[in-house]
């Protein structure tokens, strides 16, 4: 079960109080994050405004050094209430991750490369980053990518049809 | 299936080869909590699978100087292999001869399938067996009921 519930504080596309809410915990780097970032467009469409979805950052740096910096960055993005910008710009280019993906990602976003580099450097977002990564160890959270719906895990796995049908059955 | 080990039983001893050439047993950490992860197989498929997650949660282990140890039937060049590939920073054990030897202890091998259970056990400074928890195979367990135990093992 979901142990952090989901709060203003979060990354939330859509009505907090939907019916439905789509929780992610994803790392930036994760090939299998990557597959699910277009599945997950596509399950919005077809929920339209049942559904919000929220995500948080499970970065597993040990294998995934890019993981950490990525989500740094969206979350400077965050700053700039540019989050879901930066969040999609990197799964749209994952084969390029890096520092400079990130920093020309920032620039196309009109916000400041350099300042960007300053808070990784300084990993000035670390805190906010730990402490999704840590809430979803809590909740149990198992791997990349994990979803919980309207706070239940969702194991298996998160094809199209999976994830709607998971949805669909916690609507009812 | 045979049935894990429970609370409060001691924990069986062993020792087991830790890397090609060397042995741990579960003795010499006596005074400080053990986590025993037994796991099916290295090479798991699965990205950021169970150790994944663990290898990354280490330093929250660390705050109760609990000490983590992976075991699979894998041999140790295996494990030794695989856990660089993966940047594993804690030792995995290798159950190999005779096979599933430490497994049939905990009551963690699976006969049919010839590999460990996936099975935690949260072993306490005394060597007594506190928490154990066996998840469906395909299932990740996740590290939340390890770090609830470890909480609750001062209590």
């Amino acid at each position: 079960m979901l142990k952090v519930p989901v709060t203003s504080d979060d990354h939330i596309q859509g009505d907090q109080k939907a019916p439905a809410v789509l929780v992610e915990y994803g790392d930036y780097e994760c090939p299998h994050c990557g597959h699910a970032y277009p599945i997950i467009k596509s399950v919005q469409k077809h929920f339209g405004n049942r559904l919000a979805f929220v995500f948080r950052n499970f970065p597993l740096s040990q294998m995934h050094p890019n993981a950490e910096p990525a989500a740094e960055a969206a979350e400077f993005a965050d700053g700039h209430k540019r989050f879901w910008e930066m969040h999609d710009g990197i799964f749209e280019n994952q084969e390029n991750l890096g520092v400079p993906l990130l920093l020309e990602l920032a620039e196309e976003l009109k916000l400041s490369a350099p300042d960007l580099q300053t808070a990784l450097n300084g990993h000035e977002y670390a805190p906010r980053v730990r402490n999704d990564f840590l809430g979803g160890v809590r909740s149990g959270v198992n791997g990349t990518p994990t979803f919980f719906i309207n706070g239940h895990r969702h194991d298996g796995p998160f094809e199209f049809e999976d994830l709607v049908a998971a949805i669909t059955g916690r609507l009812s | 299936m045979t049935q894990l080990l429970q609370p409060g039983t001691a924990a069986p001893d062993f020792a087991l080869p830790v890397t090609p050439d060397q042995k741990l047993s579960l003795r010499e950490l006596r005074g400080r909590p053990v986590i025993l992860v037994f796991y099916p197989s290295d090479w798991s498929p699965v990205c950021g699978d169970e150790l994944g997650v663990f290898n990354e949660i280490l330093p929250e282990f660390a705050k109760f100087n609990a000490e983590l140890l992976g075991i699979s039937v894998d041999g140790s060049w295996c494990h030794d292999a695989f856990a660089k590939d993966r940047h594993l920073h804690f030792p995995l054990l290798a159950d190999f001869e005779p096979k599933g030897a430490v497994a049939k202890k905990y009551g963690a091998y699976r006969e049919a399938d010839g590999f460990c259970e996936r099975a935690l056990f949260l072993i306490d400074a005394k060597g007594v067996i506190r928490w154990s928890y066996c998840s469906p195979v395909a299932v990740n367990p996740g590290a939340d009921g390890v770090l609830a135990a470890l909480e609750s093992l001062g209590k």
